[in-house]
Protein backbone atom coordinates (compact mmCIF):
# COMPACT_ATOMS: atom_id res chain seq x y z
CA UNK A 1 0.00 0.00 0.00
CA UNK A 2 1.15 3.53 -1.29
CA UNK A 3 2.35 5.85 1.50
CA UNK A 4 -0.11 8.87 2.04
CA UNK A 5 2.85 10.96 1.43
CA UNK A 6 3.66 10.42 -2.09
CA UNK A 7 2.67 12.73 -4.33
CA UNK A 8 3.26 10.88 -7.19
CA UNK A 9 3.41 7.26 -8.26
CA UNK A 10 7.10 8.10 -9.54
CA UNK A 11 7.97 9.27 -6.34
CA UNK A 12 6.39 6.23 -4.68
CA UNK A 13 8.52 3.71 -7.23
CA UNK A 14 11.67 6.09 -7.10
CA UNK A 15 11.85 6.23 -3.27
CA UNK A 16 11.61 2.37 -3.13
CA UNK A 17 14.44 1.93 -6.01
CA UNK A 18 16.75 4.37 -4.83
CA UNK A 19 19.87 3.38 -2.56
CA UNK A 20 21.45 4.78 0.60
CA UNK A 21 24.15 6.29 -0.51
CA UNK A 22 27.26 6.83 1.45
CA UNK A 23 29.54 8.96 -0.22
CA UNK A 24 33.14 8.09 0.19
CA UNK A 25 34.94 11.58 0.05
CA UNK A 26 38.49 10.38 1.61
CA UNK A 27 38.42 7.90 -1.07
CA UNK A 28 38.51 10.72 -4.00
CA UNK A 29 36.28 12.99 -5.94
CA UNK A 30 33.24 11.52 -8.30
CA UNK A 31 30.27 9.70 -8.56
CA UNK A 32 32.12 6.06 -8.27
CA UNK A 33 33.59 6.68 -4.69
CA UNK A 34 30.17 5.88 -3.43
CA UNK A 35 28.62 3.02 -1.23
CA UNK A 36 25.41 1.93 -1.04
CA UNK A 37 25.21 1.04 2.15
CA UNK A 38 21.99 -0.86 1.89
CA UNK A 39 23.23 -3.47 -0.65
CA UNK A 40 26.49 -3.53 1.52
CA UNK A 41 25.40 -4.07 4.74
CA UNK A 42 22.66 -6.48 3.73
CA UNK A 43 24.46 -8.47 1.42
CA UNK A 44 27.11 -8.75 4.28
CA UNK A 45 24.82 -9.28 6.94
CA UNK A 46 22.88 -12.46 4.94
CA UNK A 47 26.72 -13.51 4.07
CA UNK A 48 27.78 -13.54 7.66
CA UNK A 49 23.95 -15.33 8.55
CA UNK A 50 23.79 -17.90 6.07
CA UNK A 51 27.10 -19.01 5.83
CA UNK A 52 27.58 -18.32 9.36
CA UNK A 53 24.87 -21.01 10.45
CA UNK A 54 26.18 -23.26 7.99
CA UNK A 55 29.55 -22.71 9.62
CA UNK A 56 28.11 -23.30 13.26
CA UNK A 57 26.71 -26.86 11.53
CA UNK A 58 29.82 -27.94 9.57
CA UNK A 59 31.92 -27.35 12.80
CA UNK A 60 30.34 -29.95 15.08
CA UNK A 61 29.22 -31.84 12.10
CA UNK A 62 29.20 -35.92 12.42
CA UNK A 63 30.07 -38.96 10.53
CA UNK A 64 27.22 -41.04 12.61
CA UNK A 65 23.50 -40.42 12.63
CA UNK A 66 23.14 -36.37 11.47
CA UNK A 67 21.04 -34.45 13.39
CA UNK A 68 18.27 -33.32 11.46
CA UNK A 69 19.69 -29.05 10.97
CA UNK A 70 22.96 -31.25 10.04
CA UNK A 71 20.74 -33.94 7.69
CA UNK A 72 19.51 -29.88 5.74
CA UNK A 73 23.04 -28.55 5.81
CA UNK A 74 24.21 -31.59 4.05
CA UNK A 75 21.60 -31.97 1.97
CA UNK A 76 22.33 -28.65 0.78
CA UNK A 77 25.84 -29.93 0.13
CA UNK A 78 25.32 -32.66 -1.82
CA UNK A 79 23.00 -31.03 -4.17
CA UNK A 80 25.98 -28.21 -5.26
CA UNK A 81 28.71 -31.55 -4.62
CA UNK A 82 26.23 -32.76 -7.65
CA UNK A 83 25.65 -30.10 -9.77
CA UNK A 84 29.65 -29.32 -9.37
CA UNK A 85 30.36 -32.46 -10.32
CA UNK A 86 28.73 -32.99 -13.32
CA UNK A 87 30.52 -29.84 -14.61
CA UNK A 88 33.58 -29.50 -13.39
CA UNK A 89 35.61 -32.60 -14.08
CA UNK A 90 39.18 -32.05 -11.48
CA UNK A 91 39.43 -31.71 -7.69
CA UNK A 92 36.22 -29.60 -6.87
CA UNK A 93 36.26 -30.06 -3.44
CA UNK A 94 39.69 -27.74 -3.26
CA UNK A 95 37.61 -24.61 -4.44
CA UNK A 96 35.00 -24.78 -7.21
CA UNK A 97 32.35 -26.84 -5.23
CA UNK A 98 32.88 -24.57 -2.02
CA UNK A 99 32.79 -21.51 -4.54
CA UNK A 100 29.58 -22.87 -5.95
CA UNK A 101 27.81 -23.28 -2.59
CA UNK A 102 29.41 -19.64 -1.02
CA UNK A 103 27.30 -18.43 -4.32
CA UNK A 104 24.04 -20.48 -4.52
CA UNK A 105 23.54 -19.59 -0.38
CA UNK A 106 24.78 -16.03 -0.52
CA UNK A 107 22.60 -15.11 -3.79
CA UNK A 108 19.36 -17.36 -2.75
CA UNK A 109 19.60 -15.17 0.68
CA UNK A 110 19.84 -11.87 -1.20
CA UNK A 111 16.99 -12.87 -3.64
CA UNK A 112 15.25 -14.34 -0.97
CA UNK A 113 14.70 -10.36 0.76
CA UNK A 114 12.48 -9.94 -2.21
CA UNK A 115 9.71 -11.79 -0.05
CA UNK A 116 9.58 -9.36 2.67
CA UNK A 117 6.77 -6.59 2.06
CA UNK A 118 8.00 -3.87 0.81
CA UNK A 119 6.34 -0.85 2.07
CA UNK A 120 5.67 -2.71 5.63
CA UNK A 121 9.58 -3.30 5.66
CA UNK A 122 9.99 0.62 4.41
CA UNK A 123 8.43 1.34 7.78
CA UNK A 124 10.35 -0.57 10.11
CA UNK A 125 13.52 0.68 8.31
CA UNK A 126 11.95 4.02 8.95
CA UNK A 127 11.91 3.66 12.87
CA UNK A 128 15.45 2.69 12.30
CA UNK A 129 16.48 6.32 11.17
CA UNK A 130 16.89 4.46 7.70
CA UNK A 131 14.83 6.98 5.14
CA UNK A 132 16.14 5.29 1.99
CA UNK A 133 16.84 1.27 2.56
CA UNK A 134 16.16 -1.01 0.00
CA UNK A 135 16.42 -4.70 1.46
CA UNK A 136 17.23 -6.58 -1.73
CA UNK A 137 20.81 -6.35 -2.35
CA UNK A 138 20.68 -8.64 -5.91
CA UNK A 139 18.12 -5.95 -7.07
CA UNK A 140 21.27 -3.20 -7.58
CA UNK A 141 23.09 -4.07 -9.85
CA UNK A 142 26.53 -3.41 -8.36
CA UNK A 143 26.48 -6.06 -6.52
CA UNK A 144 25.59 -8.37 -9.29
CA UNK A 145 27.76 -7.18 -11.00
CA UNK A 146 30.39 -7.13 -7.95
CA UNK A 147 29.91 -10.92 -7.56
CA UNK A 148 30.30 -11.12 -11.60
CA UNK A 149 33.49 -9.30 -11.04
CA UNK A 150 34.48 -11.62 -8.54
CA UNK A 151 34.08 -14.81 -10.88
CA UNK A 152 35.68 -13.19 -13.32
CA UNK A 153 39.14 -12.33 -11.90
CA UNK A 154 38.40 -16.21 -10.41
CA UNK A 155 37.79 -17.09 -14.29
CA UNK A 156 41.01 -15.76 -15.45
CA UNK A 157 43.48 -16.46 -12.17
CA UNK A 158 42.60 -20.42 -12.89
CA UNK A 159 43.08 -19.84 -16.64
CA UNK A 160 46.53 -18.58 -15.59
CA UNK A 161 46.85 -21.00 -13.04
CA UNK A 162 46.10 -23.98 -14.92
CA UNK A 163 47.58 -23.29 -18.22
CA UNK A 164 50.46 -21.17 -17.36
CA UNK A 165 50.51 -17.64 -18.30
CA UNK A 166 52.51 -18.84 -22.22
CA UNK A 167 48.98 -20.84 -22.45
CA UNK A 168 46.53 -18.80 -21.32
CA UNK A 169 47.85 -15.91 -23.71
CA UNK A 170 48.30 -18.35 -26.73
CA UNK A 171 44.73 -19.63 -25.97
CA UNK A 172 43.68 -15.77 -25.94
CA UNK A 173 45.64 -15.25 -29.56
CA UNK A 174 44.89 -18.67 -31.03
CA UNK A 175 41.18 -19.86 -29.87
CA UNK A 176 38.97 -20.61 -32.22
CA UNK A 177 40.10 -19.69 -35.16
CA UNK A 178 43.65 -21.59 -34.90
CA UNK A 179 46.98 -20.67 -34.41
CA UNK A 180 47.59 -18.69 -37.67
CA UNK A 181 49.20 -14.74 -37.44
CA UNK A 182 46.88 -14.02 -39.46
CA UNK A 183 43.44 -14.79 -37.31
CA UNK A 184 45.45 -13.88 -34.45
CA UNK A 185 42.97 -10.24 -34.37
CA UNK A 186 39.95 -11.91 -35.17
CA UNK A 187 40.89 -14.17 -32.00
CA UNK A 188 41.24 -11.39 -29.81
CA UNK A 189 38.65 -9.48 -30.75
CA UNK A 190 36.55 -13.20 -29.86
CA UNK A 191 38.11 -13.91 -26.67
CA UNK A 192 37.58 -9.95 -25.68
CA UNK A 193 34.14 -10.15 -26.58
CA UNK A 194 33.59 -13.44 -24.36
CA UNK A 195 35.57 -12.00 -21.90
CA UNK A 196 33.46 -8.94 -21.61
CA UNK A 197 29.85 -10.28 -22.31
CA UNK A 198 30.75 -12.93 -19.36
CA UNK A 199 30.42 -11.32 -16.26
CA UNK A 200 27.96 -8.70 -18.40
CA UNK A 201 25.13 -11.62 -18.97
CA UNK A 202 26.21 -13.14 -15.50
CA UNK A 203 25.13 -10.31 -13.44
CA UNK A 204 22.47 -8.80 -15.89
CA UNK A 205 20.72 -11.67 -15.74
CA UNK A 206 20.62 -11.42 -11.95
CA UNK A 207 19.82 -7.90 -11.67
CA UNK A 208 17.12 -7.65 -13.99
CA UNK A 209 15.09 -10.18 -12.56
CA UNK A 210 15.43 -9.13 -9.55
CA UNK A 211 14.67 -5.99 -10.62
CA UNK A 212 11.93 -6.32 -12.42
CA UNK A 213 10.41 -8.44 -9.39
CA UNK A 214 10.87 -5.37 -7.53
CA UNK A 215 9.08 -3.20 -9.55
CA UNK A 216 6.04 -5.40 -10.24
CA UNK A 217 5.40 -5.87 -6.61
CA UNK A 218 5.80 -1.75 -6.84
CA UNK A 219 3.34 -1.52 -9.55
CA UNK A 220 0.71 -4.07 -7.53
CA UNK A 221 0.97 -2.06 -4.22
CA UNK A 222 0.38 1.72 -6.93
CA UNK A 223 -2.84 -0.42 -7.95
CA UNK A 224 -3.58 -1.42 -4.43
CA UNK A 225 -3.46 2.53 -3.59
CA UNK A 226 -6.12 3.27 -6.05
CA UNK A 227 -9.66 1.86 -4.13
CA UNK A 228 -11.25 -1.23 -3.19
CA UNK A 229 -11.16 -3.26 -5.92
CA UNK A 230 -7.34 -2.17 -6.25
CA UNK A 231 -6.66 -3.52 -2.87
CA UNK A 232 -8.36 -6.63 -3.64
CA UNK A 233 -6.86 -7.54 -6.95
CA UNK A 234 -3.24 -5.98 -6.28
CA UNK A 235 -3.39 -8.48 -3.33
CA UNK A 236 -4.33 -11.32 -5.44
CA UNK A 237 -1.94 -10.67 -7.83
CA UNK A 238 0.49 -9.68 -5.76
CA UNK A 239 0.08 -12.89 -3.71
CA UNK A 240 0.65 -15.25 -7.10
CA UNK A 241 3.73 -12.92 -8.00
CA UNK A 242 5.29 -13.40 -4.58
CA UNK A 243 4.50 -17.23 -5.03
CA UNK A 244 6.03 -16.96 -8.75
CA UNK A 245 8.43 -15.28 -7.31
CA UNK A 246 9.56 -17.92 -5.43
CA UNK A 247 10.51 -19.74 -7.83
CA UNK A 248 12.24 -17.07 -9.80
CA UNK A 249 14.47 -16.46 -6.55
CA UNK A 250 15.59 -19.44 -6.06
CA UNK A 251 15.82 -20.54 -9.69
CA UNK A 252 18.03 -16.66 -10.36
CA UNK A 253 20.26 -18.37 -7.30
CA UNK A 254 20.77 -21.32 -9.40
CA UNK A 255 21.87 -20.48 -12.63
CA UNK A 256 23.98 -17.54 -11.26
CA UNK A 257 25.95 -20.75 -9.46
CA UNK A 258 25.58 -22.97 -12.54
CA UNK A 259 26.98 -20.40 -14.40
CA UNK A 260 29.79 -19.36 -11.98
CA UNK A 261 30.67 -23.11 -11.78
CA UNK A 262 30.61 -23.44 -15.80
CA UNK A 263 32.76 -20.36 -16.69
CA UNK A 264 35.11 -21.60 -14.08
CA UNK A 265 35.17 -25.02 -15.37
CA UNK A 266 35.69 -23.64 -18.67
CA UNK A 267 38.79 -21.44 -17.06
CA UNK A 268 40.00 -24.95 -16.55
CA UNK A 269 39.99 -26.97 -19.16
CA UNK A 270 39.92 -24.52 -22.11
CA UNK A 271 39.06 -24.66 -25.86
CA UNK B 1 21.55 2.08 -10.31
CA UNK B 2 24.41 3.47 -11.75
CA UNK B 3 28.14 1.60 -11.21
CA UNK B 4 30.17 2.72 -8.51
CA UNK B 5 32.21 1.64 -5.49
CA UNK B 6 29.72 -0.45 -3.74
CA UNK B 7 30.48 -3.20 -6.86
CA UNK B 8 34.10 -3.32 -5.49
CA UNK B 9 32.85 -3.56 -1.48
CA UNK B 10 30.91 -6.29 -2.75
CA UNK B 11 33.32 -8.05 -4.57
CA UNK B 12 35.84 -7.93 -1.75
CA UNK B 13 32.99 -9.31 0.46
CA UNK B 14 32.23 -12.22 -1.92
CA UNK B 15 35.95 -13.29 -1.88
CA UNK B 16 36.02 -13.50 1.74
CA UNK B 17 32.60 -15.17 1.87
CA UNK B 18 34.15 -18.25 -0.71
CA UNK B 19 37.39 -18.00 1.55
CA UNK B 20 35.79 -18.62 4.72
CA UNK B 21 33.93 -21.15 2.65
CA UNK B 22 36.70 -23.12 0.99
CA UNK B 23 38.61 -22.82 4.47
CA UNK B 24 35.86 -23.39 7.35
CA UNK B 25 32.73 -24.89 5.85
CA UNK B 26 33.18 -27.40 3.17
CA UNK B 27 36.42 -29.56 4.43
CA UNK B 28 34.40 -30.50 7.76
CA UNK B 29 31.01 -31.13 5.77
CA UNK B 30 33.13 -33.40 3.07
CA UNK B 31 35.29 -35.45 6.03
CA UNK B 32 31.85 -36.65 7.80
CA UNK B 33 30.10 -37.10 4.98
CA UNK B 34 32.46 -38.73 3.26
CA UNK B 35 33.49 -40.64 6.75
CA UNK B 36 30.10 -41.83 6.49
CA UNK B 37 29.61 -42.95 3.47
CA UNK B 38 32.61 -45.24 3.93
CA UNK B 39 31.20 -46.38 7.21
CA UNK B 40 28.08 -47.50 5.42
CA UNK B 41 29.98 -49.00 2.36
CA UNK B 42 32.30 -51.11 5.09
CA UNK B 43 29.14 -52.37 7.25
CA UNK B 44 27.57 -53.04 3.85
CA UNK B 45 30.38 -55.19 2.79
CA UNK B 46 30.25 -56.56 6.32
CA UNK B 47 27.04 -57.67 6.41
CA UNK B 48 27.87 -59.35 2.76
CA UNK B 49 30.13 -61.58 4.29
CA UNK B 50 28.11 -62.23 7.24
CA UNK B 51 25.24 -63.53 5.22
CA UNK B 52 28.54 -65.78 2.68
CA UNK B 53 29.88 -67.18 6.04
CA UNK B 54 26.49 -67.97 7.26
CA UNK B 55 25.67 -69.74 3.83
CA UNK B 56 29.12 -71.32 4.38
CA UNK B 57 27.95 -72.52 7.29
CA UNK B 58 24.37 -73.44 6.73
CA UNK B 59 26.02 -75.63 4.18
CA UNK B 60 28.79 -77.24 6.32
CA UNK B 61 25.83 -78.12 9.12
CA UNK B 62 23.81 -79.70 6.04
CA UNK B 63 26.61 -81.79 5.35
CA UNK B 64 27.55 -83.20 8.89
CA UNK B 65 24.04 -84.11 9.37
CA UNK B 66 23.96 -85.96 5.98
CA UNK B 67 27.19 -87.58 7.25
CA UNK B 68 25.99 -88.54 10.76
CA UNK B 69 22.16 -89.62 9.81
CA UNK B 70 24.34 -92.16 7.54
CA UNK B 71 26.48 -93.44 10.11
CA UNK B 72 23.55 -93.96 12.18
CA UNK B 73 21.94 -95.84 9.71
CA UNK B 74 24.82 -98.05 9.51
CA UNK B 75 25.10 -98.72 13.36
CA UNK B 76 21.08 -99.52 13.14
CA UNK B 77 21.77 -101.82 10.17
CA UNK B 78 25.18 -103.54 12.06
CA UNK B 79 23.05 -103.91 15.05
CA UNK B 80 20.67 -105.53 13.41
CA UNK B 81 22.76 -107.50 11.93
CA UNK B 82 24.48 -108.55 14.79
CA UNK B 83 20.77 -109.05 16.62
CA UNK B 84 19.76 -111.29 14.44
CA UNK B 85 23.29 -113.14 14.34
CA UNK B 86 22.95 -113.34 17.94
CA UNK B 87 19.25 -114.38 18.05
CA UNK B 88 20.43 -117.56 14.64
CA UNK B 89 23.30 -118.31 17.71
CA UNK B 90 20.97 -118.75 20.35
CA UNK B 91 18.67 -120.95 18.17
CA UNK B 92 21.49 -123.56 17.33
CA UNK B 93 22.26 -123.71 20.77
CA UNK B 94 18.99 -124.25 22.23
CA UNK B 95 18.36 -126.78 19.89
CA UNK B 96 21.61 -128.54 20.58
CA UNK B 97 21.00 -128.17 24.19
CA UNK B 98 17.20 -129.87 23.20
CA UNK B 99 18.85 -132.57 21.35
CA UNK B 100 21.15 -133.79 24.13
CA UNK B 101 17.99 -133.05 26.59
CA UNK B 102 16.02 -135.68 24.42
CA UNK B 103 18.93 -137.54 23.97
CA UNK B 104 19.73 -138.45 27.76
CA UNK B 105 16.07 -138.83 28.80
CA UNK B 106 15.91 -141.41 25.47
CA UNK B 107 18.52 -143.32 26.99
CA UNK B 108 17.38 -143.12 30.91
CA UNK B 109 14.29 -144.49 29.37
CA UNK B 110 16.09 -147.19 27.91
CA UNK B 111 17.82 -148.02 31.48
CA UNK B 112 14.47 -147.82 32.92
CA UNK B 113 13.11 -150.42 30.38
CA UNK B 114 15.65 -152.44 30.98
CA UNK B 115 15.63 -152.51 34.39
CA UNK B 116 12.17 -153.15 34.42
CA UNK B 117 12.63 -155.83 31.95
CA UNK B 118 15.65 -157.33 34.57
CA UNK B 119 13.05 -156.99 37.34
CA UNK B 120 10.03 -158.86 35.28
CA UNK B 121 12.35 -161.91 34.25
CA UNK B 122 13.29 -162.17 37.82
CA UNK B 123 9.85 -162.11 39.12
CA UNK B 124 8.43 -164.42 36.12
CA UNK B 125 11.22 -166.96 36.78
CA UNK B 126 10.42 -167.01 40.63
CA UNK B 127 6.57 -167.28 39.47
CA UNK B 128 7.10 -170.02 36.88
CA UNK B 129 8.66 -171.73 39.52
CA UNK B 130 6.17 -171.40 41.78
CA UNK B 131 3.64 -172.08 39.27
CA UNK B 132 5.07 -175.41 38.42
CA UNK B 133 5.52 -176.67 41.82
CA UNK B 134 1.84 -175.97 42.15
CA UNK B 135 1.18 -177.86 38.85
CA UNK B 136 3.73 -180.98 39.38
CA UNK B 137 2.84 -180.49 43.00
CA UNK B 138 6.17 -182.04 44.48
CA UNK B 139 9.05 -180.85 45.45
CA UNK B 140 11.51 -179.63 42.94
CA UNK B 141 14.80 -179.06 44.10
CA UNK B 142 16.22 -175.57 43.50
CA UNK B 143 19.53 -176.38 43.36
CA UNK B 144 19.25 -179.06 40.79
CA UNK B 145 17.08 -177.23 38.49
CA UNK B 146 18.29 -173.80 38.92
CA UNK B 147 20.37 -174.22 35.95
CA UNK B 148 17.39 -175.21 33.87
CA UNK B 149 15.55 -172.48 35.25
CA UNK B 150 18.04 -169.23 34.77
CA UNK B 151 17.99 -170.95 31.18
CA UNK B 152 14.21 -170.22 30.98
CA UNK B 153 13.95 -166.69 32.68
CA UNK B 154 17.01 -165.90 29.51
CA UNK B 155 14.68 -166.92 26.69
CA UNK B 156 11.72 -164.91 28.14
Amino acid sequence: MADSSYNSPSEYIGHHLSNNELHLDFLGEGSFMTLHLDSFVMAVILGVLSMGLIWLVARKASAGVPTKTQAFVELIFSFIDDQVGNIFHGNRHSFVAPAALTVFIWVLMMNAMDFLPIDIMAKFYAMLGLYEWKAVPTSDVNTTFGLALGVWFLMIYFGIKVKGMGGWLHEIFCAPFGSSVWVWPANFLFNLIEYVSKPLSHSLRLFGNMYAGEVIFLLLGLWAATGVSGIIFGSILGAGWAIFHILIVVLQAYIFMMLTVVYLSMAHEGH
Amino acid sequence: MNLNFTMIAQAIAFAILIWFTVKFVWPPLLNAIEKRQKEIADGLAAAQEGKLSLEVAAKKNAETLNEVKQKGAEIVSQAEKRASEIVEQAKNVANEEGDRIIASAKSEIDQEVNRAKEELRGQISTLAIQGAEKILDKEIDKKIHADMLTKLAKDL
